[in-house]
């Protein structure tokens, strides 16, 4: 090989690997929606992934949008005294919270909590046997594994994300009064009076794609984990890098399709 | 009946099975053995379809498996798997009955746990540990947790991966004497892998040793002493030396 041939040749192996990559989710992907709807359905293990998945995720989500929130009055207040515009920091921390912060922090936090985990749970039931074990007793993994966490993770990341709003928007409260001197009253109703629905909406449509995006991600490192536990080790790896990247990525693109005219 | 034709699969550079071929009659009690790592896992996998032969046939009484009904051709299977593969975020109940929870053979929840229990004394282990969850259990009562479940719904053909391994010799003996039992009783088709030579005397009908990827040795248990094989006298007599190399 000459030298650009070898230069070259990695770039292109992994562009196919990526493709080929990108294929296999898309089948995953696929396959997981096409059993959503199909009977039998798994009602016990979907309430207890909406548990595990929701209301276990609360405390981190809930101390990420918190410290986020107050950050984000501060330096807003310290922004908006370069041209005397400190009053904006109630409107602008409220939409900055539900726009992006509040979907785009606790997805990532959620990738890092919950599709770590679901990697693990599901690459340790592969490697253990675990998983041809269901398909021996006649119930199909996808359906009995991946449907309840993609379902209970697409529902309860908006809900989620409600709360984890609604705490950073308080952690900005806090700071806006306590130490940048705003009244308590004016605080909240700048915050509602330029708060439109759509605000509030568009980041809840975020967060649904982002559970979704965890869980499937999560769910296809765990099944398609590699042997012993090196394999478990690198699934639950790549499930939280891949998670974390799309999340990111997505967020890019839903943005841009929400609010450029 | 079960009948391997030509059963070739490789994992990458690894050629495991290299054209085996094999018949298992109806109500037979055929026993595996071979070397670790010669492929006996990969054989019984490859009949429920968990693994996928590059070329050749399986046929389950003359048909090859699978196709529409999956579900239903699975139903006819159990399988206990070589380590187990116990549900552990299940009890120990919940994993014994857990194919009379759902699906086609689905009962109340206290039949199933009756039934659960009554399997659970049928490997020799105690109603108290119905509700513990498998890692509180020690191997050799996992292996026999998996075995239960593996006959809770009282398939027609059962695998049995390595049934005794880890399990002290009055154990052994009883699980000897239940896969026998479940032939006889139940009518039922059973495939065994095993390393351990009481237990091949004391389950096999016929038995068939892997070696090199394909069959080395098959006959009936009777004739398994005098078969002149010296493959199979080097395996059964324990030998160091002998044409099976030591490194494998
Ligand atoms: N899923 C798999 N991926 C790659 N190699 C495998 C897989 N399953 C089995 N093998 C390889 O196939 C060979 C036979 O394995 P196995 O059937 O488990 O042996 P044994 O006869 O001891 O049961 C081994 O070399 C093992 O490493
Ligand atoms: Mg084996």
């Amino acid at each position: 090989m000459n030298p650009a041939q070898q230069l070259l040749a990695p770039i292109g192996r992994s562009t196919l690997g990526l493709l080929a990559s990108i294929g296999r989710v898309a089948m995953f992907v696929a396959q997981t929606l096409s059993h959503i709807f199909r009977p039998p359905f798994y009602l016990k293990e979907l309430l207890q992934q909406l548990l595990s998945i929701g209301y276990f995720s609360l405390p981190v989500v809930g101390l990420t949008t918190l410290f986020t929130g107050g950050a984000l009055a501060l330096q807003i207040y310290a922004g908006g005294a370069r041209f005397n515009a400190e009053s904006v920091v109630p409107s602008i921390v409220a939409i900055g919270m539900v726009r992006e912060l509040g979907p785009v922090l606790a997805g990532l936090m959620v990738a890092g909590r919950v599709a770590a985990s679901i990697a693990a749970e599901l690459g340790t039931m592969k490697v253990t046997e675990q998983i041809d074990a269901l398909v021996t007793l006649s119930t199909n993994p996808i359906k009995y594994l991946t449907v309840p966490r993609v379902v209970a993770a697409t529902l309860v990341m908006p809900i989620l994300v409600a709360v984890g709003d609604s705490i950073g928007i308080f952690g900005g409260y806090l700071v806006g009064t306590t130490s940048l001197g705003f009244n308590s009253a004016a605080y909240i109703s700048n915050t509602v009076d330029f708060l439109q629905s759509w605000d509030v909406v568009s980041g809840l449509i975020k967060a649904s794609a982002f559970g979704f995006i965890v869980a499937v991600m999560g769910c296809y490192h765990g099944i398609n984990s590699g042997r012993g536990a090196q394999g478990v080790g690198k699934a639950t790896t790549n499930a939280v890098v891949s998670a974390s990247v799309l999340i990111l990525a997505v967020n890019f693109v839903l943005t841009q399709l929400f609010f450029t005219q | 009946m079960i009948e391997f034709q030509d059963v070739h699969k490789s994992f990458g550079a690894n050629h495991v099975l290299q054209g085996v071929n094999l018949k298992v009659a109806k109500g037979e009690s055929m026993v595996i053995i071979g070397g670790s790592g010669t492929g006996k896992s990969v054989l019984i996998k490859t009949v429920l379809g968990l693994l996928i032969p590059e070329s050749g046939t399986i046929l389950v009484d003359g048909k090859v498996g699978g196709g529409a009904d999956r579900d239903a051709f699975l139903a006819r299977f159990g399988m206990l798997f070589q380590g187990g593969a116990l549900f552990d975020s299940l009890s120990v109940w919940q994993n014994v009955a857990f194919r009379l929870m759902r699906g086609a053979l689905k009962k109340p929840k206290e039949e199933a746990r009756a039934i659960a229990i009554e399997k659970l004394r049928r490997v020799g282990l105690k109603e108290e540990i119905a509700d513990h969850f498998p890692g509180e259990l020690s191997g050799g009562m996992q292996k026999r947790v998996g075995l239960a479940r593996a006959i809770a719904a009282e398939p027609e053909i059962i695998f049995f991966d390595e049934p005794t391994t880890g399990l002290d010799p009055i154990m052994s003996g009883v699980i000897n004497e239940l896969i026998r039992e479940i032939v006889v009783e139940m009518g039922a088709t059973a495939m065994t892998i095993t390393h351990d030579m009481s237990s091949v005397r004391a389950i096999a009908d016929k038995v068939a040793m892997l070696h090199d990827g394909r069959v080395q040795w098959t006959g009936p248990v009777g004739e398994m002493d005098s078969s002149g094989d010296p493959y199979l006298d080097q395996f059964i007599n324990a030998r160091a030396h002998g044409p099976i190399e030591a490194v494998r």
